[in-house]
């Protein structure tokens, strides 16, 4: 399962993002959350009635890049002008984990570009009492676990299994770590801005989906969003990690096409 | 060649099943279930009783280091420790190594206090510049991991420009904005204190150190065998720089433990070298390699070649043996005084370095202990390796203008010092 990738010029000395776009119809933008850019049976549904963007991160193949993004408000910025390179003026924006976050963001600082907003397992806010757990410094198992679920799994193991050729699996490890590092750059070690001050801005109506099992952000962060996004519902999924998607991507993917 | 008593300043009394316990020495070690103050207090008394006696025992330089929030050892500000050792009158250069730069903010504090003890030492302070480890910049102090290298050049530029510009000036960094720096006190030495740097071996900081002019440290507990290619890599990176092959443009930390006879220094110190390599340095690989610390290029390496956890070939060092940590591996110089300065000498020669940082103490030896081993040391040791390097002439130029006791051989020293006495 795979999309074309698209590589679109970035301005300011960017190097081009590596945006995959699959499907036709009404355009709609995925951001990806703390595994760095993949495609799967989600994205795949999607693409059977959108046209679906789903860009790298920025600085997720090369974190030197960030050098020049100090902040979220400079990686807004960029996301910005990667619609603008794409053509894109109004979308529909689905954002996971770290991506949710930067959805969230988006929305509330251009609410004239998203039409509609769907946020799954978001970053973002935090609470004293139920605090987000750390997912950088955990050895790798319990990373899996956290991101996608028990790394007994045989779903859980096939996805994170590393190619045998030493020079893939080394191109492999780097496209993890880079994503980790280029995510941490900005939020680390706490990840929280001050996305909750600006969540009134949104506008988009909004779908906050949650895994009932999420180990990474409990699911009762799902009723701190909705109470701060006017109108925004919420759908919990039993069984589900902190990628539902991954989980259950069908039943994902027809929540938000019937939400769209 | 010049010997530095390095303190660790570890803490002492970690429980014997630590590492199987609990998952790292650092970072995430609870406080209130292994560090008690009532201990540390006793232990900050001995630690610094331990580094006077260095300073009269005659090593050409007392060292310290910052590290945080772990039991390995936890100096956390060492120019506090510094300060102690400041007062003294004494021609033994304070190795500070050093002020973990990204730490600061703003950096200006380093600034200040470095500035401050060079005065008040008369001139006897060394700069260190580390960039400190994963553990300390993003585990203890939370800083993003791809920040910490750039938050390290910025606050090395602040530092220098305060040190040597009149001021006020301003300064416009990116983690830093200042409308007025205007240090006072600058320091005493000029241009400043001589500026060391130190790491565990990463390709960016070997650069900097050439592009600077400044003296490298290698900090490893893994030994100089291990520790041959490492500065290899240092030393091409200095010749391919064009600079000269000045062995004081280099140093070393080792441990070593001194017996009168090779028995009996596996008798004294082996329970606290399996001590120190199972518990100390019992930090995870997710805790050394966090992503985005090192740059892409540098995790590439290392995954290509394989990188080794810090503890070198030892498997298990609770059950290692003496003949593994100072022969099969040679993470350890061991021994009766004429083994160890023959073991040293080579090591000095092999890796080409002026400036050693000597582990006397190792967290789990008590004062007793401690003071038996650097006695032996600093008199049946160190006059045989004190004149490596003199003989071919080369000059430290990245030593404190105010620590001269290097210059005096020790005989002369201790008659001057006899004199005194009786003057008095």
């Amino acid at each position: 399962m795979n999309a074309p990738v698209k590589q679109v010029p970035m301005t300011a000395g960017f190097p081009p993002n590596p945006v995959l776009v699959k499907g036709d119809g009404a355009p709609l933008v995925y951001l990806h959350g703390l595994l760095g850019q993949e495609w799967g049976g989600f994205l795949d549904a999607l693409a059977a009635r959108r046209r679906v963007y789903a860009p790298a991160h920025a600085g997720s193949d090369e974190p030197d890049e960030l050098r020049d993004l100090d902040s979220i408000h400079d990686l807004l910025l960029y996301y910005d002008d990667l619609f603008e390179k794409l053509g894109l003026a109004q979308i529909d924006l689905v954002g996971h984990s770290f991506g949710g976050m930067v959805a969230a963001e988006i929305a509330a600082t251009y609410p004239g570009r998203v039409r509609k907003l769907v946020l799954i397992d978001p970053l973002g806010l935090w609470r004293d009492d139920a605090p987000v757990q750390d997912y950088l410094l955990v050895p790798n198992e319990r990373r899996a676990a956290l991101l996608l679920g028990d790394p007994a799994r045989a779903d859980v193991r096939a996805h994170l299994a590393l190619p045998a050729d030493p020079a893939e699996q080394v191109a492999a490890l780097l496209h993890r770590i880079s994503a980790l590092a280029s995510v941490s750059h900005f939020i680390w070690p706490v990840p929280e801005r001050g996305l909750a001050r600006r969540l009134h801005r949104v506008k988009a109506p909004t779908l906050i989906i949650w895994g009932e099992q999420d180990q990474l952000v409990p699911s009762l962060y799902a009723q701190e969003f909705a109470a701060k996004i006017a109108g925004a519902t919420v759908e919990t999924i039993a069984g589900a990690g902190h990628t539902p998607q991954f989980d259950q991507p069908e039943r994902v993917a027809a929540s938000v096409l019937k939400f769209l | 060649m010049k010997t530095i008593w390095f303190h660790l300043q570890g803490y002492r009394d970690l429980p014997d099943d630590f590492s199987k316990r609990y998952e790292s020495v650092w970072v995430t070690p609870p406080n209130d279930e292994l560090c008690d103050s009532r201990q540390v207090a006793k232990y900050l008394r001995w630690n610094v009783e331990e580094l006077e006696l260095a300073d009269k025992l005659g090593f050409d330089g007392l060292g310290l280091n910052e590290h945080h929030q772990n039991g390995y050892g936890f100096p956390v500000s060492p120019n506090l420790i510094a300060s102690i050792l400041a007062r003294q009158e004494s021609d033994a250069a304070i190795v500070v190594l050093g002020n973990t730069l990204p730490l600061y903010n703003p950096p200006m504090r380093v600034a200040e206090e470095f500035a401050l003890l060079d005065c008040l030492s008369g001139g006897r302070l060394v700069a260190g510049f580390p960039v400190g480890s994963p553990m300390d910049t993003v585990g203890c102090y939370g800083i993003p991991p791809t920040q910490v290298r750039p938050r390290y050049y910025e606050a090395h530029d602040l530092i220098k420009q305060a040190w040597t510009r009149p001021g006020p000036f301003p300064f416009n960094g990116k983690y830093t904005k200042l409308r007025y720096v205007n240090l006072w006190p600058k320091p005493l030495q000029k241009p400043h204190p001589p500026i060391w740097l130190a790491g565990g071996g990463s390709v960016e900081t070997w650069k900097f150190a050439t592009d600077n002019d400044y003296t490298y440290s290698y900090l490893s507990f893994q030994g100089h065998k291990y520790a041959k290619t490492l500065m290899q890599g240092y030393w091409d990176q200095v010749e391919k720089a064009g600079l000269d092959d000045n062995p004081y443009r280099a140093g070393f930390a080792q441990i070593v433990v001194v017996g009168a006879t090779d028995a009996e220094a596996e008798k004294l110190y082996l329970k606290h070298i399996r001590n120190f390599y199972s518990k100390s340095l019992h930090v995870p690989e997710h805790m050394m390699a966090i992503p985005g610390f090192m740059s892409k290029k540098s995790v590439a390496f290392n995954l290509a070649k394989g990188a080794g956890g810090i503890r070198g070939a030892i498997t298990d060092p609770y059950s290692a043996s003496w003949k593994d940590f100072t022969e099969t591996n040679k993470m350890v110089i061991g021994g009766s005084p004429e083994k160890v300065a023959g073991e040293l000498e080579e090591a000095i020669r092999s890796l080409r370095i002026g400036h050693l940082m000597i582990l006397l103490q190792i967290q789990s030896m008590d004062r007793e202990l401690t003071e038996y081993n650097s006695r032996l040391f600093a008199e049946k040791v160190m006059p045989k390796i004190r004149g490596i390097w003199d003989q071919e002439g080369y000059v430290d130029h990245w030593w404190p203008q105010g620590a001269t006791r290097h210059r005096q051989p020790l005989a002369t020293q201790a008659k001057a010092n006899a004199k005194a006495r009786v003057a008095a």
